[in-house]
């Protein structure tokens, strides 16, 4: 799997909001979207997931254009987890998980009991079997976003794209839901997230990009791209990076704002 | 808290799930097998269990059996087209009632809200006045069911909101001008013959019913309601919102069209045989999701049974608890309109 973004300018009523992003992500690998709010990052999700067509610039999956694939086509390939997300029923999370397996069946079709052994397999996987039976509307935020990876796993996709999964969620359910991303990438698969937390990047990110005002400002390895430079560009602000170097995390920086 | 399951387990969780919606659907169908056979003696020549088991055996093994031709009239003429007429279109307007929340996300949406009902209404209205016959009202009522629902859906879509609310109201105005429309006609209609003729349909009624209206009807309710079963799983996933529904795989846009022609085909054609029956696509499906769930995989099935379930007890009360027929339409609403009001109290929500 390899998805490749060439020059693409997104944006609505080709007005555009983000401009020439041109990256590029491998199997395995994770790529994490640093910006402030309302830079772009969500229109580009939607864009690579068609949900807009992108103003310019090509957006391919293994060489192949992906702008002539219809939506199951998509769905079959691309993982998608949208931000703070809560349906109009009640449906239990099981059935949520189950959603995952809609691009592998037919029109005319319900999920079958191999379907949903597939469903429990990713709950289980997530350590979330015993949520199966609440409803999705009722659980804890937290709950919710590791529902909806584990739709994500059901669905089958080599690359998953999360929109700050991380958002409202307290520190447990951060790590408990950034080290399953970290797993997931572990297993082989491409993750793109947005995260508004420099931190998450050192911890995870192969790759970064950093987008502000409709630009890409950096784009590259996250230990190239992640320095006190670029952040303070980024976010306009004065800060700090302090090394704290341990055993797992050799290269982890704490990003420290408003110091001199 | 890490929960291991192992493989017999996970089949027993499901199997645990699974009986405990089978024993509803057990009950659901149980209760629509008394009430349809017991509606068969209600009415203004009351017939007994035991009539109705002679009549049977009459008419499939003993043909020497000897009884009165009444029983026979009540029976296949009277009695039969209507009850099948009630959990035709009991079933379809609930059913579609249930299409019309799912795609447009609304729990309160149903065949009125879209102006689907008045449309037909208007159209079935027309043909009375120019005395059409049988078919010319059945044809008018499908005719503009269609096109009030197209042109909510059509100016909807050109509203750059969100999609589902911008329907919701336009179905609304649609519906508001094709009341009005109706109005119009019943002003100028004959006030001695055209004007009480549509005015006692419009309030939804099953009396007169023939097995030749029936047949008619059967075939295009029993087409939609079909289509609508297979795309079970789709309307759940289209419930979740375009974008995300999308990002599942679902193409949209067809999918949503193809489910509004059934569902306004079930209504329009419900509409033409009984008139106006409402509440029952508002009130049924959110009965039935606090009952299964809001996976329309039972969900769908479930309104279905009992939307037949609840029109045939009504049409029941309807000719046997009244010394007059009381319409249909008038008492859908005093049953719905309390009911609903409770069910929003105790939140369908929860």
């Amino acid at each position: 799997m390899r998805l490749n973004l060439d020059e693409v300018t997104v944006g609505y009523k080709r007005v555009p909001v983000l401009k020439d992003v041109s990256c590029s992500l491998n199997a395995g690998e994770v790529l994490c979207i640093l910006g402030p709010n309302g830079s772009g990052k969500t229109t580009l999700f939607k864009t690579i997931m068609k949900l807009k067509q992108p103003i310019t610039g090509v957006i391919s999956i293994d060489g192949d254009d992906i702008s002539s694939w219809p939506f199951d086509k998509i769905a079959g390939n691309i993982g998608y987890i949208p931000q703070n997300y809560i349906p109009v029923f009640p449906y239990m999370a099981l059935e949520m998980v189950l959603m995952g397996r809609t691009p592998r069946l037919g029109m005319w079709s319900i999920p079958k009991a191999k379907d949903i052994e597939v469903a429990m397999e990713s709950m289980r996987t997530l350590n979330i079997l015993h949520l199966k039976d609440k409803a999705f509307t009722k659980i804890s935020g937290g709950e919710r976003q590791l529902v909806l990876i584990a739709r994500a796993i059901a669905q089958r996709t080599k690359l998953l794209i999360m929109d700050e999964p991380t958002n409202n969620l307290d520190f447990g359910n951060q790590a408990l839901i950034l080290n399953q991303i970290k797993k997931l990438s572990q297993k082989g698969m491409a993750v793109i997230m947005a995260t508004h937390v420099p931190e998450h990047a050192f911890l995870y990110a192969d790759k970064v990009l950093m987008v502000k005002d409709g630009d890409v400002l950096a784009y590259g390895k996250s230990k190239d791209v992640l320095s006190e430079e670029n952040l303070i560009k980024l976010y306009g602000v004065n800060l700090k990076l302090m090394p704290v170097a341990s055993d797992k995390y050799p290269s982890f920086k704490v990003c420290i704002p408003g110091v001199v | 808290m890490d929960i291991k399951i192992n493989e017999t387990n996970n089949k027993n969780l499901m199997s645990i799930r699974h009986t405990h919606i089978k024993k509803k659907f057990t009950f659901l169908t149980t209760i629509f097998a008394i009430v349809f056979v017991t509606s068969f003696t209600v009415g203004r020549y009351p017939l007994t269990i035991k009539q109705l088991l002679d009549f049977l055996i009459f008419r499939f093994f003993d043909v020497s059996k000897d009884l009165p031709d009444v029983i026979e009239t009540v029976i296949m003429n009277l009695r039969l087209p209507r009850i099948l007429a009630a959990v035709l279109v009991g079933s379809s307007l609930a059913a579609s009632g249930a299409a019309y929340q799912g795609i447009f996300k609304n729990p309160l949406a149903s065949p009125d809200v879209l102006g689907a009902s008045a449309g037909a209404a208007f159209g079935a209205s027309l043909a009375i006045y120019f005395s059409f016959n049988h078919y010319g009202i059945q044809l008018l009522a499908f005719i503009f069911g269609i096109v009030s629902v197209m042109l909510a859906f059509t100016i909807s879509q050109r509203i750059r909101t969100d999609s589902a609310v911008a329907l919701v109201l336009t179905g609304m105005l649609v519906g508001t001008l094709f009341s009005s429309a109706i109005s119009l006609i019943k002003y100028v209609a004959d006030p001695f013959d055209k004007l009480p003729a549509i005015t006692f349909w419009l309030m939804g009624s099953l009396s007169g019913m023939s097995i030749r209206s029936v047949k008619f009807a059967c075939i295009p309710i029993l087409i939609s309601l079909t289509v609508l079963y297979f795309m079970r799983w789709q309307i759940n996933v289209l419930s979740l919102g375009d974008e995300e529904a999308k990002t599942l795989g679902v193409n949209t846009e067809r999918l949503r069209l193809i489910i509004i022609i059934c569902s306004t085909i079930l209504t329009a054609t419900s509409v033409c045989i009984s008139g106006v029956i409402g509440w029952i696509g508002l009130v049924i499906p959110n009965l039935a999701r606090l009952l299964v769930g809001s996976n329309y995989v039972y969900l769908l099935p479930a309104t279905m049974v009992m939307g037949g379930t609840f029109l045939l007890v009504v049409d029941c009360v309807s000719r046997g608890l009244f010394p007059v027929e009381v319409p249909l339409g008038i008492l859908t609403a005093f049953i719905g309109a309390p009911f609903f009001i409770i069910l929003l109290y105790k939140g369908w929500r929860e």
